[in-house]
């Protein structure tokens, strides 16, 4: 294989939330996407504002083109994974927290402005589910992981 | 359809603390200010051209709360049909109190919580307005 014909993989995975202003759900999505960017995966996760598929230039169309994306999703709508696969490309993955909620078994009235105890340890798992899925993404070479 | 209501748009910026304000923003709106008249959508609903949700912007006054100059919140509700009756950028309030800066998208901090409560009051005024304007709301509520 020359060099031209090598495969070049990319070095970052993207994960996409899900707005969900109007839901507790969302809330808890958006924020766990960031402490994986934060905390978990720091320097590894590359994240898009949703909206910016419509309301961008057309270079977020890329997105889904140029790395392997996670969708992660408040509820069962799915605006996420469904707005990725319309405006990009295919995901490798997707996560539904409201789902992931019921299997956990959480049962409490959540607050989508007010995040409290429960709302930050509910987020820190579901950051958890994530960085999950961005390893076996790694695991699956699908990402060139840069050593550091 | 739902009675006449203002809806109150953030964008649903996940990379900048202005975002967050926007955000903020707009829950002290609905939940504490005007809860009678006042509520949200995912704007993500909007991107995916939700019937229902285009439905609501639509038939309703709207307000949009942007965290970038890129206007996705606007933009959104314009490609759905939609017109938004005011828009804010978070960025020009931080022009008028450059000491109120957000910490961080996680925990806009104390300064971030101030410079919320100058948007939330703005709306509040601004829906009062619109409600005026309008002859009144429908939702039962008082102002």
């Amino acid at each position: 294989m020359t060099e031209m014909e090598m495969e070049v993989r990319p070095t970052k995975v993207g994960v996409i939330s899900c707005s969900g202003e109007a839901e507790p759900e969302g809330t808890i999505a958006r924020n766990a996407v960031r402490l994986v960017m934060e905390k978990y995966k720091p320097g590894l996760v590359v994240s898009l504002c949703l909206p910016l598929y419509l309301a961008g230039d057309g270079a977020e169309r890329d997105f889904a083109k140029k790395v392997p994306v996670i969708a992660v999703d408040g509820c069962e709508k799915s605006c996420a994974r469904l707005a990725t696969e319309k405006y990009s490309g295919e995901v490798e993955s997707w996560l539904d927290v409201r789902d992931l909620l019921a299997q956990w078994g959480v049962k409490d009235k959540l607050s989508r402005s007010h995040p409290g105890k429960l709302e930050e340890e509910l987020t820190e798992r579901v950051a958890l589910e994530i960085a999950k899925l961005v390893d076996r993404l790694v695991e699956e070479g699908k990402v060139e992981v840069e050593s550091r | 359809m739902d009675n006449k209501k203002v809806y109150i748009i953030p964008c649903s910026g996940i990379g900048k603390a202005t975002a967050s304000v926007g955000r903020d923003a707009t829950y002290k709106v609905i939940e504490d200010k005007r809860p009678e008249i006042a509520d949200t959508l995912c704007l993500s609903l909007l991107t995916m051209g939700d019937e229902e949700t285009v439905e609501r912007v639509r038939g309703n006054k709207v307000i949009t709360i942007e965290g970038c100059a890129k206007d996705c919140a606007r933009k959104n509700v314009e490609a759905s049909g939609g017109s938004p009756d005011i828009s804010h950028r978070v960025h020009d309030y931080l022009k008028k109190h450059r000491d109120l800066k957000p910490e961080s998208v996680l925990d806009i901090g104390e300064e971030g919580r101030k410079l919320v409560k100058i948007i939330a009051d703005d709306i509040a005024d601004e829906i009062d307005e619109l409600s005026n304007e309008s002859g009144g709301c429908d939702c039962g509520g008082g102002m």
